[in-house]
């Protein structure tokens, strides 16, 4: 049951009448030849960290190494003009929440990424909350999220470096808005409209972390693309067909990729890092000890 | 490769490259020099030397030479943990010129016994070692591999991979570097199997193989 490109993963969902997660499952069942049991546990065991770095980042009290970041999750969360539904305010606070205990030292899942951890968790643990699905529902979100990073996985490197934040925030929008339509129980066909139109919107999105830290403006952008992903899920579960094709998305990701400066990927020589108090922030850093 | 790739690994923050991927190679570097360690020095290039205090990379490279996994709530404390442990830690920066930005240069220590290893942090938490000592390699730890230095005669490699054919061993990767015709080569193999410690000793009785070391795949 190969699968090297979404439309093939697609045909397969279809003919075999299941879902998109159950047809990973299957696979991850035959490739690790470990029981359905052993597979499904292995990934609530990386559910139940999701859900204490969320829990532990809505707490408040956190700080990242440097002390640069730390405690917006709570604000969101404690927010009184509160403006958006809570389903929008649960999905960006707990997506903050993942990414300040990350930068904090703390224990969280990378979703591809260690840097875009917080959108998918933050997507999948804010429907359940909100809808009050079963845990269940959550952890095959989870294998349909990921069938999509490992798919845009074989063609090109999940990394800053290597694509920029699109190859990062990008592809982790993209994976939570395909678990969300899922979750919300829209086709096979809605899943991979809702993945390509929430990475196409995020191509060109570089990589320009101040100090090359995984903070500013990673934190924040955890929760823009967390919320950006259920914009992509509404239009995909309403019907709305991205006109290129997922598979041709991916590879204008890739290229668009390849094309990037180097300046923009990861080295902090450009952007946001370039930026009159970036050089400040990264003086101070270099010259303090902040162990 | 599978959807735990993926959505996964558990880890300690901040970052895949420059944290986690960086435990890994330290781990894969204890597994490789196979002694605790009384001296460490790390060598950072690139990305590391500017950023590796923000994202924790120093303590991250100790954790992973002292043997923790990458999501244990210790990695935070290692370099004081070390200390503790009577190792000596140097840090410094160095420049090595046409490598991956993610990379360190890591010499293990222990009485006159010295390994210098360079490896890279290509992304999502994938490592690569790329030199042992001054010998080039390549391979990833994520299969049993055997390290061999060898004299470059016909027929040599030849009788290895037959050895191992022998007692069902069978090679997934392969790869063969050499500065000239009939010097050293130095061979990768990655396998789909463990080596005992046997067949380890029968390769290393061989008279053109001038090194071996089996190191067990990461986790």
């Amino acid at each position: 049951m190969g699968y090297f490109t979404i439309e093939e993963l697609y045909k397969i969902a279809l003919d075999n009448k299941k879902k998109i997660s159950e047809i990973v499952i299957e696979d991850e069942i035959i490739n690790s030849e470990k029981s359905r049991k052993n597979v499904i546990s292995e990934m609530k065991r990386r559910y139940d960290v999701m859900k204490s770095s969320i829990e532990k980042g809505l707490r408040g009290n956190i700080k990242s190494i440097t002390g640069l970041t730390g405690g917006d999750a709570a604000r969101i969360k404690n927010i009184n003009t509160n403006f958006l539904d809570s389903l929008h305010n649960k999905i960006i606070s707990a997506a903050i929440a993942i990414a300040e205990v990350n930068a904090s030292m703390g224990k969280i899942v990378a979703a591809p990424t260690a840097g875009s951890s917080g959108i998918i968790p933050a997507v999948i643990w804010g429907i359940s909350e909100y809808y009050d699905l079963d845990e269940e529902k959550c952890i095959s979100a989870l294998f349909t999220a990921g069938v999509f990073g490992k798919i845009v996985n074989k063609k090109m490197n999940l990394s800053g470096a290597a694509g920029g934040c699109q190859a990062e925030c990008g592809v982790a929008s993209g994976m939570a808005a395909a678990a969300a339509v899922e979750m919300l129980g829209g086709s096979s066909e809605m899943v991979i409209h809702g993945f390509a139109l929430a990475l196409k919107n995020l191509l060109g999105l570089t990589c320009d972390p101040v100090a090359g830290l995984v903070e500013i403006p990673c934190i924040k952008r955890n929760g823009f693309a967390a919320a950006h992903a259920l914009t992509a899920a509404q239009m995909a579960l309403s019907g709305i067909k991205s006109i290129i094709p997922a598979d041709q998305v991916v590879d204008a990701l890739y290229r668009t990729g390849e094309l990037m400066p180097s300046s923009l990927k990861e080295t902090s020589q450009a952007g946001l890092a370039d930026t009159d108090i970036a050089r400040d922030i990264e003086l101070k850093l270099n010259t303090s000890r902040f162990d | 490769m599978s959807v735990f790739d993926i959505i996964g690994p558990v880890m300690t923050g901040p970052s895949s490259s420059h944290t986690a991927g960086v435990v890994k190679i330290g781990a894969l570097a204890r597994k490789i020099f196979n002694e605790q360690a009384e001296s460490i020095e790390i060598y950072f290039h690139g990305s590391f030397a500017h950023t590796y205090r923000g994202h924790g990379t120093d303590r991250a490279i100790i954790a992973g030479v002292l043997g923790m996994g990458l999501d244990d709530e210790n990695i935070k404390s290692s370099l004081e943990i070390a200390r503790e442990k009577g190792i000596e830690l140097t840090f410094a920066n160095i420049n090595l010129h046409g490598v991956h930005p993610n990379t360190l240069k890591i010499i293990l220590k222990k009485d006159i016994e010295k390994m210098t290893i360079t490896a890279s942090s290509t992304g999502g938490g994938d490592i690569v070692i790329s030199k042992i000592n001054d010998y080039e390699v390549d391979f990833k730890g994520k299969f049993p591999t055997l390290w061999l230095l060898h004299k470059d005669k016909p027929g040599e490699l030849a009788a290895i991979t037959s050895l191992l054919a022998e007692h069902k061993i069978n090679i997934a990767f392969m790869k063969v570097f050499r500065e000239n015709k009939g010097g050293l080569a130095s061979s990768i193999i990655e396998l789909d199997q463990k080596l005992g410690k046997g067949l380890v000793d029968i390769l290393s009785r061989r008279k053109n193989i001038m090194k071996i070391i089996f190191v067990p795949s990461l986790f």
